[in-house]
């Protein structure tokens, strides 16, 4: 029997207002960081996963998870990093594409990484300000791994895509 | 020689290429040619660190002697690193360091591609998420290989100059010893020898179209997988492990 006060679903809504650091409109479920509940011998262990495999803000998210837990009065707590499966875009939903729009970053296109697209990026991606698919990319790495930086012949402004992985 | 040594030994060996591959880049830092060379190495860096930290990770649970991940990062003599020759030359100007790039991110892209289907259910997990994130670093050197042949005659000549010199240290990142063959036996590891056939139909592609090529008759260099190195390993470790080894156990 576990002490735990919380149900699985509790601790599922609890997780779900972490905001990521690096882009705090949207949460680590938006983001499908947050892979797995579970409550194991009065311990709940709680699955992450990285984004990229040198996301610097995952440290960040472990410490923001004991956090809410223990503002909750629950402080037995495992984090368990897994990398399986790979953690994909394809997993943002389309409110947090939408959210991740209107705070200026473009949201990925369906998942492309493959060896017909290896050499170029071929895609249209729309100026999240404007809308325009008018664009060019400046270079192929962002202000974070994640995007790349590009730029909207139309309305001028420069803009971070969030790549397809 | 167990599986368990052949699987220590090979983790490290992945670990060690992006390991010191990854600090070379990061070296770039704030000193990039331009802003977004200097924030897209950076960031290459950073996915090749976080790949061996986690492959680092592995390798600390197979020996399971009381080492951890930075144990081994920071602690290993260079005699103990696996990382291949050509990983650990310096960046001298961009063309060097794009070359260099490039060689490793093709030799990268092919490997990792296979080892998604090694039997071992880490290195899968691990090289499918790597092949992800090689993906975009192989499609980052290869533009600049173009750009940089197809530019001007003094960046044609600085590239062609990187190749010829890079070159010798080619043919060690494709040697295969007993832990490759003991691997490969249990579907662990891949034959190196099909990676190096589609390396260099990439490479003789991509140097072929951006008006460069592969110099004849080059005296290859080897010994990386027997910890034997070049001479800028072991200044390369001595500024890597230097605050490690001052204050042990220090944390941020
Ligand atoms: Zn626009």
């Amino acid at each position: 029997m576990n002490s735990i006060s919380l149900s699985i679903d509790e601790i599922r809504n609890l997780l779900s207002q972490i905001p990521d650091p690096e882009i705090p409109v949207i949460t680590i479920a938006d983001l499908g960081i947050l892979r797995e509940i579970s409550i194991q011998d009065n311990t709940c262990i709680i699955s992450i996963t990285p984004t990229y495999s040198g996301c610097p803000a995952m440290k960040m998210i472990e410490d923001e998870i004991i956090k809410k837990f223990r503002e909750n009065g629950v402080e037995n707590v495992k984090i368990n990093m897994v990398y399986h499966p790979a953690w994909t875009t394809d997993w943002i939903n389309d409110e947090a594409k939408e959210k991740l729009r209107i705070y200026g970053i473009a949201p990925p296109e369906k998942s492309t990484v493959n060896k017909s697209s290896l050499m170029s990026e071929t895609k249209e991606i729309a100026c999240p300000q404007c809308r325009s698919k008018n664009t060019e990319m400046i270079s192929q790495f962002g202000s974070t791994a994640c995007k790349a930086l590009y730029r909207c012949k139309d309305c001028k402004e420069a803009f971070d895509y969030f790549k397809c992985i | 020689m167990t599986t368990q040594e052949a699987l220590f030994n090979y983790c490290l060996r992945l670990a060690d290429n992006h390991l010191i591959l990854g600090h070379r880049l990061s070296e770039l830092c704030s000193k990039g040619p331009v802003l977004e060379e200097d924030i897209a190495c950076t960031n290459i860096s950073l996915d090749l660190i976080g790949q061996a930290n986690a492959l680092l990770q592995y390798a600390a649970s197979i020996e399971n002697n009381g080492r951890n991940e930075d144990d081994l990062a920071f602690l290993r003599h260079e005699r103990h690193f696996y990382n291949s020759l050509l990983s650990e030359q310096p960046n001298r100007d961009f063309a060097f360091t794009m070359v260099k790039q490039f060689l490793i991110d093709a030799f990268n892209y092919y490997l990792f591609d296979e080892l998604k289907k090694s039997k071992d259910l880490t290195i899968s997990a691990l090289t499918t998420k790597g092949h992800k994130e090689i993906t975009y670093h192989l499609r980052h050197s290869s533009t600049w290989i173009d750009r940089l042949g197809l530019g001007t005659d003094e960046s044609n000549l600085r590239t062609q100059n990187a190749i010829n010199e890079l070159w010798r240290f080619t043919d060690d990142m494709f040697v295969m010893d007993e832990v490759d063959k003991m691997l490969i036996t249990d579907g662990i590891a891949t034959d190196l020898n099909i990676i190096k056939t589609k390396w260099q139909n990439t490479v003789n592609g991509a140097f072929e179209k951006a008006n460069l090529k592969i110099p004849e008759k080059v005296w290859m260099q080897y010994g990386s997988k027997q910890g034997k190195h070049t001479e800028h390993l072991g200044f390369l470790l001595a500024e890597m492990q230097h605050l490690h080894r001052a204050y042990p156990g220090v944390k941020w």
